[in-house]
């Protein structure tokens, strides 16, 4: 064969082998959907009392009766994520604005590598730093008899959710063009000014989307949540009340169940519900910032 | 003539506090970070010795060192790797240097977004569901390292695609013309000149493959396992479940041994992404065009 | 070998050949950007051996037409053509691998293009695509395409240093270099001398006269008179259209069918 054909050809079998490579992350992401469904199946159309998971409290898989309320998972969820919001956004937003507007050379290089480090710290050793170092801080500061709550969780869960925050907000701050800022500084406007009015304004999807990415990985964080929030089935009505996590409880109890048992399809259930919620963030976040970028 | 106005010093004014205020903003995220490395050092600190790292754990792990989990988390990372670098290379490779603009281009990206997206614990379902039960390779290092590896792979993708797109399309028009097949373009001048940025996102991945411990829990980690793992088929112990289980299911455990042991899962992860950050710094000084 | 041309080769005075078949032939070829025209319905042939020149103003579609004889509105998805072009009688678009078609046609754009490669690895790129594999003769190629481009003596003790790290100018004789090693049928030139001196522009200049010998070349100009050092026969072209073709030396003594063909010629406009 002439070499030039042979390359040709090579070229052919190359194109298609990082073709399965590219698709791979499709067949992953549908591969996760249809195994985890598949495993809750039985019991969605089984013993599943849609009813009774959206609104009772009564997390029960291995009682003599069981039930099977998530709502309590569901709140301990959405009470450690939204308090980690709270002070989790706007400090991410302003390290964000500050990294990205107004630090410059050294100062801005290492505040970006800290930031990493940040996200570098893995799940469980922050559970652990929730347990070790926060649980008894807590406890002397509010003089209060247990630290494992929706303050601890929500404080670690913050920190963690920061990093990819930051990240994409100051891509998004990065994406507005640098004429804006010359042509409002022309007109006598300081930073702040142009930031205030022009920056913020201009990258307000990009800044949205990172919000959303932020909620989506405090919603989906386990090891950290399950170790620090105290692991109580509870509708807490203050900080320092112990919660527990949709995908806590997950990672508690599945190595306990018998696989194939309602407990376990339960289990599995709540899997796809933490599935689709995040896919529903996802999506909506990539399409804030497709919004960005089509203008 | 030009003296400062009221208005204009009030302004000033504004930009020096917003600028504080940001300022005060990040470093109340990234002082954490050094208190935790710090109580870290301080109280895990006397547990590490020679002895610790590289002997057994012993008497309910209460005493003893972690060899058998230091040895299984880089069993787990190395297989991960194994598995999602040549594809995650490939996929990349696809979206940088073949993909055209179309629906299932965007399709692709989308699914890159959501595996880094689904939460730990649903990678963990899968795993379960897909490698242990289905694919029946039971609770193994293999099953593990796979369930790491899907959950991994946008890392290696994001990582390889980034650095591909930094070689500028104008090398790529060159060979071309010149007769060069998209492949020996590929192979000649794209991967030679970025090689060096997809090791860094190895490296990155390594960092995080090391530290997960929700995916690994019911594939193939174990609580206490007491010899070396043989092959991908056993069971092992892992630095990250190792710490989980000390720290939450074992009494009696010494607090200093839990903290040895949360210092060195964290030394190797930081230290991995102290490499990848040098190995960026050093590639950004080295000027190629 | 018998017959005319080959006579006319031996004795060194190869021109033209326009008593052969065309070694380019152009059919209503348009070429689109997002459908946008940038060249509507060109009609021409290229003879063998001759130095083909082609001037015209900015955004006349002088740059669409090369890049349609190589086949490159395959890298960019606007990049629409229509209409035939055929090389050596046969339609480009029959060539089912593509990348055969271009390792025959040198080009050289006006923005140079250092590959991130050794200056050695830049010229012997094509010959090691061909599979020549020996020192001896990737060495003979390096020299004689590095000598060629008038870039030889500048870089002779540094083979061995990054081509993409050479000055602009030496960027773009080596990109010349690398063209001349893929021993083309067919080179095509966008503004070659944009980025070059004077004198090399020159040098350059003498070693395409003695080129024409072996190949074909497409001169795409913005200098009006290196058109008319160089090139046998010369286009205009005008906004996307074809506006005349003529023999150079008719063009540039006024024997032009066409008032816009002059004006700009005499720099009336440009």
């Amino acid at each position: 064969m002439d070499r030039r054909d042979l390359a040709w050809h090579v070229d052919r079998v190359a194109r298609i082998l990082v073709f399965v490579g590219g698709i791979s992350a499709i067949i992953f992401i549908v591969g996760i959907f249809v195994f985890v469904t598949k495993e809750g199946l039985d019991f969605v159309f089984g013993s599943l009392d849609l009813g009774e998971f959206f609104t009772s409290i009564a997390w029960r898989p291995t009682s003599n009766n069981p039930t099977y309320g998530a709502l309590a998972l569901m709140v301990g969820t959405a009470s450690v994520t939204g308090f980690a919001m709270l002070f989790s956004v706007p400090l991410s937003l302003g390290a964000a604005l500050y990294i990205g507007e107004f630090a410059t050379g050294k100062t801005r290089e290492v505040l970006k590598v800290l930031v990493e480090m940040l996200a570098a710290i893995p799940s469980v050793v922050w559970g652990f730093v929730g347990m070790s170092i926060m649980n008894p801080l807590i406890i002397r500061v509010f003089d209060v008899p247990l630290g494992l709550g929706v303050l601890n969780a929500g404080l670690i869960l913050g920190l963690m959710a920061a990093p990819i925050m930051t990240t994409i907000a100051e891509d998004a701050l990065k994406a507005v063009p640098d004429t804006y800022r010359e042509a409002a500084e022309a007109l006598g406007a300081t930073r702040w000014e142009v930031i205030l009015k022009v920056v913020i304004p201009a990258s307000k999807n990009g800044l949205l989307a990172a919000v959303l990415l932020g909620v989506g990985r405090g919603f989906g964080e386990t090891m950290a949540v399950l170790m620090a929030s105290g692991h109580a089935i509870n509708l807490p009505t203050s900080p320092f009340d112990s919660v527990r996590a949709l995908t806590a409880t997950i990672a508690a109890e599945l190595g306990e169940t018998v696989n194939g048992s309602d407990h376990w399809g339960a289990l599995f259930t709540l899997g796809i519900f933490l599935f689709l919620v995040t896919f529903i963030i996802n999506l909506t976040a990539d399409l804030v910032v497709r919004g960005i970028r089509k203008k | 003539m030009f003296g400062a106005t009221a208005l204009n010093r009030r302004s000033y004014r504004s930009q020096a506090v917003a600028k504080a205020a940001f300022f005060l903003m990040t470093v109340a995220l990234v002082i954490p970070v050094l208190i935790i490395v710090g109580t870290l050092v301080v109280k895990g600190g006397p547990a590490i010795s020679w002895e610790f790292l590289f002997t057994p754990p012993t008497n309910n792990m209460t005493a003893g060192g972690i060899l058998p989990a230091l040895v299984g988390t880089i069993w787990l990372v190395v297989v991960a790797l194994l598995a999602s670098v040549p594809v995650g290379v490939a996929a990349a490779l696809y979206l940088s240097e073949y993909a055209p603009d179309n629906i299932l281009t965007r399709a692709i990206n989308l699914a890159i977004i959501n595996l880094a997206g689904v939460p730990s614990i649903v990678h963990a379902l899968f795993g379960f569901g897909a490698f242990v039960l289905f694919f029946d390779m039971g609770a193994s290092i293999l099953a593990a390292s796979l369930t790491l590896a899907v959950m991994t792979l946008p890392v290696v993708i994001v990582a390889t695609r980034e650095s591909l797109q930094a070689v500028p399309l104008a090398f790529r028009e060159a060979c071309w013309n010149m007769g060069a097949t998209r492949w020996q373009t590929i192979r000649k001048v794209v991967l030679p000149n970025s090689i060096s940025g997809i090791l860094t996102g190895v490296i990155l991945e390594v960092s995080r493959t090391a530290g997960e411990t929700a995916p690994i829990m019911f594939t193939g980690a174990a609580a206490y396992v007491a010899f070396l793992p043989q092959g991908v088929f056993d069971q092992t112990m892992a630095l990250s479940y190792h710490l989980y289980f000390i720290a939450t299911q074992q009494t009696g455990v010494p607090e200093e041994l839990t903290f040895g042991v949360a210092l060195v899962l964290i030394s190797i992860v930081l230290l991995m992404n102290a490499v990848s950050i040098g190995f960026r710094v050093y590639l950004r000084g080295l000027k190629k065009w | 070998m018998v017959g005319p041309a080959a006579a006319a080769g031996t004795e060194g005075t190869a021109g033209p050949r326009y008593d052969e078949s065309p070694i380019v032939q152009v059919r209503d070829l348009s070429v689109f950007y997002s459908r946008t025209p940038a060249l509507s319905g060109v009609n021409l042939d290229v003879y063998r051996h001759e130095i083909f020149g082609i001037i015209g103003p900015a955004n006349s579609g002088k740059t669409s037409f090369l890049r349609a004889l190589n086949r490159m509105d395959a890298f960019n998805p606007a990049m629409d053509v229509q209409g035939s072009v055929r090389i050596n009688g046969k339609d480009i678009n029959d060539w089912r691998n593509e990348y055969a078609l271009r390792s025959r046609i040198g080009v050289v754009f006006p923005l140079p293009v250092g590959l991130p490669l050794t200056v050695y690895e830049n010229v012997a790129f094509s010959p090691r695509l061909r599979g020549i594999r020996q020192k001896e003769k990737l060495d003979e190629v390096v020299e004689r395409c590095l000598t060629r481009a008038a870039l030889w003596d500048e870089v002779k003790d540094r083979l061995d240093s990054l081509g993409s790290l050479l000055s602009g100018g030496q960027q773009q004789r080596l990109t010349i270099a690398r063209a001349l090693a893929q021993e083309p049928e067919l080179l095509l030139l966008d503004e070659f001398s944009i980025a070059v001196d004077p004198v090399t522009t020159m040098r350059i200049e003498d070693v395409l006269r003695e080129l024409r010998t072996e190949l074909t070349i497409v001169l795409v100009t913005n200098l009006v008179q290196q058109a008319r050092r160089l090139a046998d026969r010369t286009a205009f072209f005008l906004m996307g259209d074809l506006v005349e073709i003529g023999e150079t030396e008719d063009l540039f003594e006024g024997k032009v069918k066409d008032e816009r063909t002059t004006g700009y010629i005499e720099g009336r406009y440009g």
